[in-house]
């Protein structure tokens, strides 16, 4: 499904390299070819065609991965006719797939590359079921171009604002997802019967009930938003009784149960920087994603503004100030997301045979001091350039030469 | 999502109120009162009442000599070794180590490793008038009744038991000026305030300060009055502020001459008029909302018109396009670190805002509008600084520091009590885990005119709110 562009030999050396799958190698080479890393060591031999990019005295990190936000699906938030991510009307989403609302065009995409961010899961939101997110890189001039993987998964809401959606109580909601996953199973059965119109009205749309089957088969995950720690319960309780493969996104009071995550194998997305108690999460706190490593759990760490996804490494950053290690942290940004949403095959570290999303750094990613100096997306080195840098040339010296 | 969706609903807004400036002062039995700014000599608007008084009291604490420390004095000074000096709420000493001496009544704080700045200053916080949990019973920022209400004071909707107030002291906030938001052309009085735990928001007032008015350009009043009989437009916006002075450039010459003799009855009061002359008489601060670089030049000329000044231009996304115009009119800016892309009027907001504003010989600010935000102010400011070292604008840090204290302080005029670390200034300063621009770094001790308001070592001096007790789980427990 990956295009790969411009296909050459890129040797990124001399700097210390964190490939988030092993230890840092200091001095090491990372040889990409054809867009795929070739070789990761302090031992690389470079052929003599290869462009060489001298990292020395630089950090190498994997491209991160933002599994938050709606990159390509909003352009200005308060302009309707800019946004993508919410499906109108139906309160069962599932089959709504975000793909073709993405704008490989918007200048979100170059804001947020250039600052380390390589890869973001567009999500849909709004409903009980939003729909389903799919995971992108943030480059190339069509959407097949950009497209990493389609559905990651689907998007269900039992937090406070999808109860709103199922009629006003939690208890509905959960119940409206075991009619719907059950009457999915059913429609699966029956689909002559329900060809032949001889069904009882089903709970969804038969789109959507298709779209579903993935999902109550535990192929694909179901990506449950979910803050109070009963709602988490709920969502585990539901994962048990269809045997779904649940992720957790939100999970402001998870830290209350760590170990039965951990126990349960289910992931949790979390945003480091989000401590204000709401009714749907008054135990909300910073700690929460260095408790939720520490008891075991798979843990990658999300920046929700779409327009400000470049701040993942402050989000980070500030996990590690509240207790992960930096390397849970770097992990929490590449590989975890990757292989939570199915794709660390791929994605997320550097090693041979992955795709070259790579980043040189002039120092810790997660520090202010840091800038980016190289940014790889599918072994394409990337221009450092966005509308905000333009826009500072622009203005830097005033008045600006119009 | 989170932080556009509060901008979008919640209507940022700027806002300002003046204190009445008599009986102001509180009766301490532990200090004396706090210095205050200069004031304008009294002229009396309408009335000559107390108005809603501060009751502010320092909080009685020993002397506290901090060393080994590396103080950033918001001067122009970086002390590496240095040691701080406090008693009675007031700085005595800032200096290198072996040069400043303890009472023998001092707790002595080892600050090895640690960095001391000055208490940080958020300009432009709704802190306790859009409190936590952000239900509806608290939306209390916006009087979205009239496009012009600067008749409203915020601290008339502060609640001191807001439990984001706690979570901005951990992060090294001292004072906030709580606004009203930016639904309305004039929004109303702000609250400048010392942000500490109280039960009432009269003993948060800080003494003496200048009340801002709140005023606003832009997309928010022409979308919220577009269909409630306007403004609909931007030009209606500055149709809507013109009339607003003319009424109260006459309601001011009324007065005026009633004021004269005293002769027959006052000229009737009117609410809205009073905070309008406050600012044509210089005494209140305009603190205005405003994104785009023509609408604020459009701000300038309004000023102009009528003869006031605005003191700051809060948002100013982008203000860079014009950084030359707004430094030369005296003006600041109160911008975020990399807001950007939530509506139209932001859609232009660059890294390098604030460094280029510094560029320019401008006073910028990194505000938070956000109750997260104002949790890091260190860390936005050094993301501020950061981005425009790296596009070659030579800032320093003693500048960037100042983005959080000296220059939020000068624009809520108590640049003369608080915002730097010098003798006989009020003992607001935080000390930090380590260097105060590093992502790693934590406020460790907070100290608010000399009280110990936050120590993250002792739980004892973790305040937190009754809206806390019993809901929310304590700071480091497991629950």
């Amino acid at each position: 499904m990956i295009a790969f562009l411009l296909a050459q030999t890129i040797a990124i050396a001399g700097g210390t390299v964190y490939p988030a799958s092993g230890p840092k190698l200091a001095n090491a080479t990372v040889l990409i070819r054809d867009g795929r890393i070739a070789a990761v060591g302090t031992n690389v031999s470079v052929p003599s065609d290869a462009t060489r990019i001298d990292a020395t005295g630089k950090w190498v990190t994997p491209g991160l991965i933002d599994g938050a936000g709606q990159l390509g699906l909003v352009e200005i938030s308060a302009v309707p006719g800019t946004r993508e991510a919410i499906l109108q009307g139906d309160s069962i989403a599932a089959a709504f797939n975000v793909t073709e609302g993405i704008n490989p065009a918007s200048t979100l995409i170059p804001v947020t590359r250039i600052e380390g961010i390589t890869t973001a899961l567009a999500v849909p939101a709004g409903h009980l079921v939003s729909g389903q997110a799919v995971l992108i890189d943030l480059d190339g001039a069509t959407i097949e171009q950009m497209l990493v993987k389609s559905p990651v998964g689907v998007v269900a809401d039992l937090s406070e604002s999808g109860k709103d959606e199922a009629g006003a109580s939690r208890a509905e909601s959960a119940d409206r997802l075991r009619r719907v996953f059950r009457d999915a199973l059913e429609y699966e059965r029956r689909k002559a019967d329900f060809g032949r119109a001889q069904m009882r009205p089903l709970a969804a749309s038969a789109a959507d009930l298709e779209a579903l089957l993935p999902v109550v088969h535990g192929r694909e995950p179901l990506i449950a938003v979910a803050n109070r720690r009963s709602d988490i319960e709920t969502a585990l309780r539901l994962a048990r009784e269809f045997k779904l493969k649940l992720v957790l996104s939100g999970g402001a009071e998870a830290w209350e149960i760590a170990p039965e995550l951990a126990a349960a194998g289910v992931p949790v997305l979390v945003e480091p920087l989000d401590n204000i108690p709401s009714y749907d999460a008054l135990g909300i706190r910073y700690e929460n994603a260095a408790l939720l490593a520490k008891a075991g759990v798979s843990v990658a760490l999300l920046e929700t503004n779409t327009h400000n996804s470049r701040d993942l490494r402050q989000q980070a950053g500030n996990a590690v100030s509240y207790g992960m290690t930096w390397d849970q942290a770097l992990r929490a940004v590449t590989l975890t997301p990757a292989q939570i949403f199915g794709v660390a095959d791929r994605y997320g570290s550097l090693e041979a045979g992955k795709v070259a999303n790579v980043v040189v750094w002039s120092g810790d990613p997660f520090e202010f001091t840091t800038g980016v100096e190289h940014v790889l997306i599918r072994g394409k080195e990337i221009p450092l350039k966005s509308r905000q840098t333009e826009l500072f040339e622009r203005y830097k010296k005033l008045p600006p030469a119009y | 999502m989170r932080q556009a969706w509060s901008l979008l609903l919640a209507f940022t807004g700027a806002c300002a109120s003046a204190g009445a400036r008599t009986a102001q002062q509180p009766a301490s039995p532990v200090a004396a009162p706090p210095p205050s700014p200069a004031v304008p000599a009294a002229e009396s608007t309408s009335v000559n009442r107390p108005q809603y008084p501060s009751t502010y009291q320092r909080h009685p604490n020993p002397p506290v000599l901090i060393r080994n420390a590396t103080i950033m004095t918001a001067t122009g000074q970086e002390i590496p070794n240095g040691a701080i000096l406090f008693k009675d709420g007031r700085i005595v000493a800032v200096g290198g180590g072996a040069k400043v001496d303890a009472p023998a009544d001092a707790v002595v704080v080892d600050g090895t490793g640690r960095y001391v700045t000055p208490g940080l200053i958020d300009d432009h916080s709704h802190l306790g008038v859009y409190a936590a949990p952000a239900t509806d019973a608290e939306s209390d920022g916006n009087e979205a009744t009239n496009p012009v209400t600067a008749e409203v004071w915020a601290e008339h909707s502060f609640w001191p038991q807001d439990p984001q107030i706690p979570l901005a002291i951990a992060g090294g906030i001292t004072t906030i000026q709580a606004l009203p938001g930016s639904a309305n052309l004039i929004g109303g009085r702000s609250a400048i305030l010392k942000l500490i735990p109280a039960r009432t928001v009269q003993e948060m007032k800080f003494p003496g300060a200048h009340y801002g008015l709140k005023m606003a350009c832009g997309e928010n009043p022409k979308r919220v009055y577009g269909k409630k009989g306007g403004p609909s437009t931007r030009m209606g916006n500055m149709a809507g502020y013109r009339a607003a002075f003319i009424q109260a450039e006459s309601y001011r010459r009324r007065w005026d001459t009633w004021n004269k003799d005293h002769k027959g009855d006052p000229p009737e009061r009117n609410l809205r008029l009073e905070s309008l002359v406050e600012v044509l008489r210089g005494n209140m601060y305009v603190q205005n909302h405003c994104y785009r670089a023509d609408e604020m030049a459009q701000m300038l000329d309004l000023a102009r018109e009528f003869g006031f000044k605005i003191r700051s231009f809060h948002h100013a996304v982008e203000s860079y396009k014009i950084a030359d115009l707004i430094a030369k009119a005296g003006t600041s800016v109160s911008v975020w670190a990399d807001w950007w892309g939530f509506k139209e009027e932001a859609m232009d907001g660059i890294q390098q805002n604030a460094a280029l504003n510094q560029q320019a010989g401008g006073r910028p600010v990194i505000h938070s509008d956000d109750p997260s935000g104002i949790q890091r102010l260190n860390q936005e400011a050094a993301k501020a600084m950061y981005a425009g070292q790296r596009s070659g604008i030579p800032v320093t840090r003693d500048q960037a520091i100042r983005w959080v204290t000296a220059n939020p302080a000068w624009t809520l005029g108590l640049d003369s009590i608080v915002g730097t670390l010098e003798p006989g200034k009020m003992a607001d300063l935080v000390v930090w885990s380590g260097d105060p621009f590093s992502v790693y770094s934590k406020a460790v001790q907070v100290y608010n005119d000399g009280w110990l308001v936050y120590d993250r070592k002792d739980p004892a001096h973790q305040p937190r709110t009754d809206f806390e007790i019993g809901q929310v789980p304590a700071p480091g427990s497991d629950r």
